[in-house]
């Protein structure tokens, strides 16, 4: 695989799939939690809740780098208190394209967790409660499993965004090569560059592959939500 | 064991003030759809708090509005069987059967018991989307039995199946009255149901209760016809088998006021039975009648009579011991000059009595 792949362009690949396998793992429990709020809860501010879920899906990516950045830079409120607190720093690191992925492909993860969700009959969950299982345990034995599909298939969509991420990131952490050079940012880079084409292409080619492998994959274990559900 | 249910709640266009207290056995709820007999069930097993109200269960509280007492239904320890099974779609039959058993106190010899009384031991290994609709709510009965509950709740467990499935398993609640030692509360609008099963009814109309007592005595209540379905109304009179009539397929039962024979009834001798008699099914003649085809002549005192707006009238009767309600029309309760008090004869073909109709006392 290294053979058709220059050493930079092999980084920025390793690199993107570390930030957005982070960006999954790190985002996949608040992602069930929320969504299981908004699928399944009446509470004050849930529009408010909804709308700052789903406010990275339209806002301009740049913007919401800037305010990353604003945020969680060294200076910031938030990144300040999480150096001097746990030494934990975001701008301009690894762990910063891990923050950016994950907000931007939250909207997608909650979006098709909370349909699975939604797709689940409460009144299962009311007989789960009848006999004996508290609200935790119901979620555990009932819910959890039978929208498993749906979390799988939102843990794949969050993984081709966050793969995919490229103006939150570049605004918030750069584009340094081997620290925060993640794929599409090494595509930029490479097309500033005389003679950087056939590195870009190589690099979108692979994109393409990555973005149709996790749209097919996350369409196949969707479908098996029905089946799932209706017990075949 | 004794179930205590007193609430009241508040509905924008519709207000449940409900309050009974019953003992062991049967209870069935019953009353018209929208009387608020669901209302009543799930206020019992928590998945309905209502504005005000009191629920006690063998002396224990698990409602109790005035004092802040609300016990979560997980925690209730009531087994709830729904008109719709509500099996859990990703797990087979025996793992359904035991979802229940990972959160009670209580864990027995019990599985197979209950396996073998339902009769669903070969439908273990399936996933509930291969059982019929009978098989689904055989298997929520024992889902909800074997959670240890101390008290059953059943909201219309038959009305989603056919009249071959109710037949199927009415026999299994029966047994269920009669073995299992829980108290059930069945929510149901069928007549015959109640009739083939309560010991006690309580009768919803409009948010209120109407009547609450012994079944036999609430069905054949002339006063109480309105809160059912006319058509349906019927009195249950407890029978006694004496002697099966292989040659013409008949069973002769001895009833208090004399014997009935009806189509052979699957029971031994001795066997006690309670049989449906429908209001409709039952002629009233003022001397005894000759030269008729029905077999059951029993001599009847009229105890009441009720007449509504329309053509008909309810007819309570008394036979022996046990009361009847026959519903004739106006002009015949003038033609025959009954009055409450007056003897006459009663009449039922045995024909009219249907299989289902019959069922162990």
């Amino acid at each position: 695989m290294t053979d058709w792949l220059s050493p930079d362009e092999w980084q920025a690949v390793a690199l993107s799939l570390k930030v957005a396998l982070w960006a999954v793992v790190i985002s996949l429990p608040l992602g069930v939690w929320v969504a299981h709020l908004l699928a399944r809860k009446s509470f004050w501010g849930k529009s408010l809740l909804n709308g700052l879920v789903h406010l990275p899906l339209v806002l301009p990516p740049v913007a919401t780098g800037y305010i990353l950045l604003s945020l969680f830079g060294r200076r910031g409120p938030v990144g300040g208190f999480l150096e001097e607190t746990f030494g934990l720093v975001l701008a301009f690191r690894w762990t910063g394209a891990v923050l950016a992925g994950a907000i931007m492909a939250f909207p997608l993860m909650v979006r098709a967790i909370r349909l699975a969700i939604e797709a689940v009959d409460p009144k299962l969950e009311q007989a789960a409660g009848t006999l004996g299982a508290s609200q935790l345990w119901v979620f555990l034995t009932i819910t959890l499993p039978l929208i498993l599909p749906g979390v799988i298939a939102g843990a794949v969509l969050a993984f081709a965004k966050a793969m995919g991420e490229f103006g939150a990131t570049i605004t918030f952490v750069s584009n340094i090569p081997g620290e925060t050079q993640t794929l599409p940012s090494a595509i930029y880079a490479f097309l500033q560059v005389p003679g950087g084409e056939a590195s870009a292409f190589r690099l979108v080619g692979l994109s393409i592959a990555v973005a149709m492998a996790a749209l097919i994959f996350s369409e196949y274990v969707s479908r098996r939500v029905a089946d799932r559900i209706t017990g075949k | 064991m004794s179930l205590s249910v007193a609430i009241r709640h508040q509905y924008p266009e519709f207000s449940l003030d409900a309050s009974f207290d019953v003992g062991a056995g049967l209870t069935a709820v019953m009353g018209r759809s929208g009387a608020g007999k669901t209302t009543v069930a799930n206020a019992v097993a928590g998945l309905f708090r209502p504005d005000e109200g009191k629920v006690l269960v063998a002396g224990e509280t698990l409602l109790d509005t005035s004092a802040s007492v609300d016990v979560p239904a997980h925690r209730r320890r009531i087994g709830y069987v729904f008109q719709e099974a509500r099996l859990f779609p990703h797990l087979n039959v025996r793992q359904n059967l035991l979802y229940g058993k990972w959160f009670a106190r209580a864990s027995g010899a019990e599985f197979d018991r209950i396996v073998e009384m339902l009769g669903i031991g070969p439908l273990l290994s399936r996933r509930p989307s291969a059982l019929s609709g009978g098989e689904k709510q055989r298997v929520a009965l024992g889902r909800a039995l074997l959670s240890d509950p101390r008290l059953l709740v059943m909201d219309e467990p038959l009305a989603a199946l056919d009249a071959q499935r109710k037949a199927e398993i009415i026999p299994y609640l029966e047994r269920l009255r009669d073995d299992a030692g829980k108290p059930i509360l069945y929510v149901s609008h069928s007549t015959s149901e109640v009739a083939r099963l309560a010991t006690t009814v309580v009768m919803i109309d409009a948010g209120r209760v109407v009547a609450c007592g012994g079944a036999a005595e609430v069905l054949s209540d002339p006063s109480l016809a309105r809160a059912m379905p006319i058509r349906e109304a019927g009195a249950v009179l407890i029978a006694t088998v004496a002697v099966h009539d292989e040659a013409d397929g008949l069973s002769e039962l001895t009833v208090s006021a004399g014997s009935v024979f009806l189509p052979k009834v699957r029971a031994a001798i001795g066997a006690k039975l309670r049989v449906r008699v429908e209001a409709h099914d039952i002629l009233l003649f003022k001397d005894a009648p000759i030269g008729g085809s029905a077999l059951n002549v029993l001599p009847v005192t009229v105890t009441s009579i009720r007449q509504g707006d329309g053509p008909g009238a309810i007819v309570g009767l008394m036979a022996g011991d046990d009361p009847l309600i026959a519903r004739i029309t106006r002009r015949s309760v003038r033609n025959l000059g009954l009055t409450p008090g007056e003897a006459c004869y009663a009449v039922l073909k045995s024909t009219s009595v249907a299989a289902e109709d019959v069922g162990a006392a």
